[in-house]
């Protein structure tokens, strides 16, 4: 018989869990770059993997506290933006497109390559870096919550942190592009040329806005990182593309579509692979096997991306008028 | 494909031995125990009489036996590496080696093949083994040694490799390529969906060619049709009905995105995440042209190769209809204006470039060498690269994109380790958007 209420209680979980935070933050960052500015970024998981690989590393190489840790994941992912950026922003939307996905690949394979293991770790990954950030909790250990939402302190300490990042940079996306800076940025998606024409450095914009997109994804790796282990293999080309569902679902150019985006992406596909997987072991489904079971959630995730794009492209949250795509 | 200074030719014969035994507490007290029986010895008895005082820090040994047709080998360099650690070792008289590690944990057993002796090569298997402890603290490594010869190559000669190999990757890049070129040109559309078409024609040819056992000259064609009805019907029933409602370039690429994520898990549901290898993939290397050695396969390959792009090349120059797909591809109002059925060319370029991706695929099978869910989506990005170096919607761009990346991949494995050759590949992508964002032979236009 199916346990609903472990599917349940799993797939609420989800609703405030570190990860969703981090993914939220993730489309946060994406959302400047595509929603807000029309920019074809494919390679948020290389400004994720710069700030999982600059954070842990950091910490464990070079024994920085929390704060210097941060700072250079942050300094990695401007200067990882400008390599992008300073060859392909004059270019057409996919050149920018193309550079990205091979620049985040790029990442991926130096941080699995063995060369560079005394540093990275190489595929099997870092661990080990979580005491600084422990010793900065404030809750006296412990568990609290009630029903799904019991954790221990630590774990209550990720999710306070990434949530409150989620809602901070929320509110400064949603001030900026309320700022004449936003509506520039705005104006460069609808028509570049126009904006050129009325004497704005579209170049420097978009730069500014590559950067400022890229320090979201940036900390998003971070907040991901902190409740598992860093491994090069989550930093595949896949997660951007799961970023990109998670924005288009819930619109690309508004605040609050990333990070209810978010959440609905995560107990949705939390919910299904929950119901799946009890479902196989239930003997529901007899053509397919538990590791079968699995890998489902990526068709659907790959058929919801067509589905949305197609058939109703501004999201949920989104204004069929701002919409996001260029031309 | 491996970065190793020398080239090893083995020579395997029906007689290698399973060579190194666990040393174990038993074998010491002068009982010959079997590995399985081995695994059983508790780690009591092990610690308590391990011989090695300066083994005492660490918990958990790798062990070994190094011999050679019943002849201890001594010497032998081995080294463990993993999970940040690092020792080496060499055997003793009795080609015995012991290792302590801190963690039972995974780490990467190497034999050091040029401390071997004049003949001897590692004969199955690699030189370096993944090896991961099972219930006890002791875990015995075994490599597999047989006669073999270790023929050392100057560099011009290694150059000469590298170019020949990147010869045939290119070749089969640019049959891949060339569609994906087209396919932009025609209709605007960078199709991500590319990767799959290519796995498509190994997978079709693994089902027909190994699975129902048809002949494999028959199992190909079969791929191939396949192939190209699955070109056929993707732009029937998804990129045909979009266009007619418009929808821009950029929601395109992202449905082809959507569509690539979706082909790729549907393959692996139905083939599993394991790589399988079709029929005539591990014959040996027996043609040698001065210091390169090739398999009959490598010469097939690179002959259709050259055949096909030919004929793709005689395609779009002499026949009306190859004519009209690069009108189309210049100017597709204008081409309709005069009367070319546009619908009709871009259905034609798709079944084309989705047969030349499963043929490339097929291809690539055969060169990585298996057949795996993913190994298209592997090469995705070089053959981006590909189309971009030669100039985005250049048939002739991106076989001349193809093969320089197929040559750098290679050859720059003289000097960047293996595991890294992608990374120059893609560097240099987007040094050429940096200087010449067109490509090689892109027409110099504004893309900005």
């Amino acid at each position: 018989m199916i346990d609903w209420i472990a599917i349940f209680s799993n797939a609420a979980q989800e609703l405030i869990s570190p990860t969703t935070a981090a993914y939220a933050l993730a489309a946060l960052g994406l959302a400047i770059h595509f929603g807000y500015t029309g920019l074809l970024n494919f390679g948020q998981a290389g400004f994720m993997a710069l700030g999982a690989y600059g954070y842990a590393i950091s910490i464990l190489s070079f024994g920085f506290p929390v704060w210097a840790a941060v700072l250079v994941g942050i300094g990695a992912s401007v200067v990882f933006a400008l390599i992008l950026g300073i060859p392909t922003l004059r270019l057409r939307a996919d050149y920018l497109a193309i550079v990205t996905i091979a620049a985040a690949e790029i990442l991926r394979l130096v941080f699995t390559t063995n060369t560079f293991d005394a540093l990275t770790g190489s595929a099997s990954g870092l661990q080990g870096y979580k005491q600084g950030f422990a010793d900065l909790n404030p809750i006296p250990s412990g568990t609290y919550g009630f029903g799904p939402f019991t954790y221990n302190a630590y774990d209550w300490w990720i999710r306070i942190v990434g949530w409150t990042l989620v809602v901070v940079l929320a509110l400064i996306t949603w001030l900026i592009m309320r700022s004449p800076w936003g509506r520039v940025i705005k104006g460069i998606r609808e028509d570049e040329d126009a904006v050129r024409a009325l004497g704005k450095n579209v170049y420097s914009y978009k730069m500014q806005s590559l950067i400022l997109g890229g320090v979201y994804g940036t900390l998003a790796g971070m907040i991901f990182v902190l409740p598992r282990a860093v491994v090069p293999a989550n930093y595949q080309t896949s997660l951007t593309f799961f970023i990109y569902a998670i924005l288009l679902l819930g619109g690309a150019a508004t605040i609050l579509g990333p990070v209810i985006g978010s959440m609905i992406f995560w107990v949705l596909l939390s919910f299904f692979s929950g119901f799946v997987a009890r479902a196989v072991e239930a003997g529901w489904l007899p053509f397919m096997s538990q590791v079968q079971a699995g890998q489902l959630r990526f068709i659907l995730v790959g058929v919801a991306i067509m589905l949305i794009v197609i058939f109703r492209p501004q999201g949920i949250f989104g204004n069929k008028k701002e919409l996001a795509f260029v031309k | 494909m491996e970065p190793t200074q020398s080239v090893a030719k083995r020579i395997p014969r029906g007689w290698l031995v399973s060579l190194g035994i666990l040393l174990s507490a038993l074998t010491l007290s002068g009982v010959a125990a079997s590995p399985a029986m081995a695994e059983e010895v508790s780690t009591a008895v092990a610690s308590q009489e391990t011989e090695e005082p300066a083994e005492e820090e660490f918990e958990y040994f790798f062990t070994g036996n190094v011999t050679f047709e019943d002849e201890p080998l001594e010497g032998v360099r081995i080294t463990v590496e993993g999970g940040g650690f690092e020792a080496e070792t060499e055997t003793d008289a009795e080609g015995k080696w012991t290792i302590g590690v801190p963690e039972k944990d995974a780490y990467e057993v190497t034999l050091d093949e040029d401390t071997l002796p004049e003949g001897v090569v590692v004969a199955e298997g690699e030189a370096t083994i993944e090896s991961e402890f099972g219930l006890t603290s002791r875990k015995a490594v075994n490599f597999f040694l047989g006669e073999g010869q270790r023929v050392t190559t100057d560099i011009g000669a290694q150059v000469l490799i590298r170019v020949i190999n990147g010869l045939n990757f290119g070749l089969l890049l640019a049959l891949a390529a060339i569609g994906l070129s087209l396919i932009f040109g025609t209709t605007g559309l960078s199709n991500f969906a590319h990767a799959e078409l290519i796995t498509f024609g190994a997978l079709m040819l693994l089902t027909f060619g190994v699975d129902l056992a048809v002949p494999i000259w028959l199992a190909i064609l079969i791929a191939l049709i396949l192939s190209a009805a699955l070109g056929w019907s993707l732009d029937a029933t998804i990129w045909k009905p979009l266009r007619r409602r418009g929808v821009g370039l950029i929601p395109l690429m992202i449905v082809s995105i959507g569509l690539s994520l979706a082909i790729r898990y549907v393959y692996q549901f139905l083939y599993g995440g394991s790589t399988r290898q079709l029929p005539g993939a591990t014959i040996p290397s027996d043609i040698h042209l001065g210091p390169v050695t090739m398999s009959w396969i490598d010469v097939a390959s690179m002959v259709t190769s050259v055949i096909v792009l030919g004929a793709v090349a005689y395609f779009l120059l002499r026949t009306r209809i190859g004519k009209a797909t690069r009108a189309v591809s210049d100017n597709a109002s204008l081409a309709a204006a005069s009367g070319i059925d546009v619908d009709r060319v871009i259905r034609i370029v798709w079944v084309m470039g989705a047969g030349l991706a499963g043929l490339s695929g097929i291809l690539w099978a055969y060169f990585r060498p298996g057949v795996s869910w993913d190994m298209g989506f592997q090469i995705l990005l070089l053959v981006f690269a590909a189309v971009t170096l030669g100039g985005l919607g250049t048939a002739f761009g991106a076989l001349v994109g193809a093969i320089i990346v197929g040559m750098f991949i290679e050859i720059s494995t003289l000097w960047l380790p293996s595991d890294m050759k992608y990374v120059g590949a893609l560097v240099v992508l987007i040094l050429v958007l940096l200087f010449r964002p067109q490509g090689i032979l892109g027409r110099r236009e504004r893309i900005g």
